[in-house]
């Protein structure tokens, strides 16, 4: 068990693969860099693999104040015993107060095998994290400067805020795309401390046989523009309007589960709780009643438009511009405007 | 031979019915006011380990930590074609989080004998996916995560192929493996009907002594306990008793149970407020739109 410690850094791991770093690991960088701030302590990114000495300049670009690199050649391909033995040695050798893993396939396998080696608490799938105190109800003891681990809960319909007191490090993992990656600044100086592990055969109880990657039908991330596509568009020859408008918009073709689950686009485009989060400059939502599941992935969108039929769907209370009528008309109408102004 | 898995499975609140019926005023949810479901994913890895046992033989075993009502997926789990089911369940397990879930578990597990454990990826109300890798790590065990198809068991090495989100990955190990499996997998099977008329009176001890108080309503605790056991013997004999452990039958150290176990508390709850924006009522028309895009092209919103 790790005791408290309240010098500790704020540490960020700092998934890769083949040697190209996650998203993940730098979009938390900007919040990590908040929270340690606020502490007063150092962020630190720990970057484990083969040869991958070139992340570190990157990873103090994005706000890193220290590297921990650990390069090993069974680091070469994720697993989870390896990795997991690494951070925790790490963990235990320099009691970092704060440890925070992306929410990815990567960091929700190795994250709880951590936790529980070092008998600390996890919170899973964060959308938020921040710093603040915690009274105990029974002895009215103040705790201050805990991590606030702040999750939806219940299917998205509630949101809870987790807390470690007193046991540590506090950990989390993180939701993909829900923080702004922050912009890399070349000037930045860092430490890089190098670590030496032993690792043997046994470290290494998986054989990776074969992988498969697919490439993504589309990168809604990076698209600045968004018109996404609900139940209400009724069918797939019709979701054409909704590739129509994003086509002449230069943006990207979105939907809800209910579109995707009705076989009107692949789930690679569906925005959401089980889906990507986005934040472009426009999201334009077509028959759409705006779940909390949803809301869930566009709230932070810049701008939205809705188009809806029904008054009180719930997308109206997020929307910047509300068009009530039928998508069939409003939709066609956008198209023929925004053909007409030469764009 | 043949091979002996023990699925954990649990039971959870349907939380696709939430609806604002089943919210406090304080934004927790009435749990009670939901339907108690058996985990989606779980029955997945339910239908993984009668998968294996149907092709190899072998031994299923169901485990399951909750309130006594957690009774019911066991029996669905016997109606599937589980061989045997467990019930651990004390008040003391109260407030677990999943670090003292996976020990309690890990305790639970250890006392059996297995060659693959099988968790569902992730349960439906808390979505944390975080279980099964913490009971790997209890019991020393290679984790698998994610699995959406079994590839090949062959003697002591299992090889899985997992669902790594932008495609797939084939792993080979050493068994004794733990497994998460994804809703992918497979559909699971539905109850077989001579099953159920064979299992849906197999109960456990707790579901006994609490019908033994229904039916006699002036209660006396030595006679009630006494009928009870009396019961329960006869259920034992036709193979219809769900065993039942508590926390003390597992021999699990209470430090590390309930919410004295939990690092993770809960600091505040608060219900999903949907946020008011400044915002624009746009006409369905030609002109309405046409305004609309000339904002949106003026604040350079459109390029
Ligand atoms: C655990 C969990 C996770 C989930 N994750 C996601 C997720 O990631 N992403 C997601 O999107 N959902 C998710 N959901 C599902 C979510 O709860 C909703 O069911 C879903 O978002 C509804 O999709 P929809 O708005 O397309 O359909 P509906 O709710 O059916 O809405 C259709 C809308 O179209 C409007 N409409 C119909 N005809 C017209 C017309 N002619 N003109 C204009 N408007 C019209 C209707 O008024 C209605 O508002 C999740 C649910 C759960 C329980």
């Amino acid at each position: 068990m790790i005791e408290v410690n309240r010098k500790g850094e704020v540490w960020v791991f700092a998934e890769q693969h083949n040697g190209r770093l996650e998203d993940t690991p730098l979009e938390l960088m900007s919040k990590a860099r908040r929270l340690a701030d606020t502490l007063g302590v150092e962020l630190a990114a720990a970057v484990l693999g083969d040869k991958v000495k070139g992340l570190a300049a990157k990873l103090i670009q994005h706000g890193a104040d220290k590297v921990y690199l650990v390069e090993h050649p069974l680091l070469g391909h994720y697993q989870t015993n390896s990795y997991a033995k690494v951070m925790y040695d790490l963990i235990h050798k320099y009691e970092p107060q704060i440890v925070l893993y992306g929410a990815t396939i990567t960091g929700r396998d190795l994250a709880p095998r951590i936790a529980s080696a070092a008998k600390a608490g996890l919170t899973a799938d964060c959308t938020d994290l921040q710093i603040g105190d915690h009274t105990t109800v029974k002895d009215k003891k103040l705790h201050k400067n805990l991590l606030f681990q702040i999750r939806p809960a219940f299917g998205g319909n509630i949101v809870a805020t987790i807390i470690n007191l007193d046991r540590w490090p506090q950990m989390a993992t993180v939701r993909e795309g829900v923080m702004p990656m922050p912009e890399p600044d070349a000037a930045r100086k860092g430490k890089v401390i190098e670590e030496t592990v032993k690792l043997a055969k046994q470290d290494l109880p998986l054989q990776l046989l074969a992988e498969h990657k697919r490439a993504k039908k589309v990168d809604l991330k990076a698209a600045r523009i968004i018109v996404a596509g609900g139940a209400g568009v009724g069918s797939k020859d019709n979701f054409r309007l909704i590739w129509d408008l994003a086509n002449c918009l230069g943006g990207a073709p979105a939907a809800t589960r209910a579109a995707v689950d009705l076989g009107f686009i692949d789930h690679d485009h569906q925005v959401g709780q089980t889906g990507t989060t986005v934040r472009p400059s426009l999201y334009i939502a077509v028959g759409i009643s705006g779940a909390i599941q949803h809301q869930a992935g566009m709230s932070q969108s810049q701008k939205i438009v809705a188009v809806n039929n029904d008054p009180d769907a719930p997308i109206f209370q997020v929307a910047h511009y509300k068009i009530l009528g039928d998508l069939n008309v409003v939709v066609p109408l956008m198209i023929k405007t925004i053909r007409e102004k030469g764009l | 031979m043949g091979y002996k898995c023990i699925v954990l499975i649990k039971q959870v609140p349907d939380t696709k019915r939430i609806t604002g019926d089943v919210m406090n005023d304080d934004g927790t949810v009435k749990r009670s006011a939901l339907p108690a479901i058996f985990n989606p994913e779980d029955l997945n890895a339910l239908e993984t380990a009668l998968e294996i046992k149907g092709q190899f033989r072998g031994r299923v075993t169901v485990l399951t930590m909750g309130l006594p009502g957690a009774s019911a997926i066991l029996r669905e789990s016997l109606y599937r074609g589980a061989d045997e089911a467990i019930l651990i369940t004390d008040p003391r397990c109260a407030a677990s989080d999943t670090l003292a879930t996976s020990y309690i578990l890990s305790c639970a597990v250890k006392k059996l004998d297995y060659d693959i454990v099988l968790c569902g990826r992730q349960a439906i109300d808390g979505d944390t996916a975080q279980v099964g890798p913490q009971l790997a790590e209890k019991l020393a065990v290679t984790q698998i995560t994610y699995v959406e198809e079994l590839i090949e068991l062959a003697g002591k090495t299992i090889t899985a192929q997992r669902n790594i989100g932008n495609g797939s990955q084939q792993v080979k190990a050493k068994l004794p493996v733990l497994l998460t499996v994804v809703g992918d997998a497979n559909e699971p099977r539905v109850a077989a009907a001579r099953k159920m008329m064979k299992f849906k009176n197999a109960r456990t001890p707790i579901e006994v002594e609490q019908e033994g108080k229904d039916e006699n309503p002036d209660p006396n605790e030595a006679d009630i306990k006494e009928l009870a056991a009396h019961k329960c013997s006869k259920l034992e004999k036709r193979g219809l008793l769900i065993k039942q452990w508590d926390l003390d039958s597992v021999g699990a150290d209470l430090n590390w149970c309930g919410a004295g176990g939990s690092p993770t508390k809960v600091h505040r709850i608060q219900s999903v407020v949907l946020a008011a924006k400044q915002s624009k009522d746009v006409e369905p028309s030609a002109d309405g739109i046409s305004d609309m895009i000339h904002e949106l092209i003026e604040e350079k919103t459109i390029t």
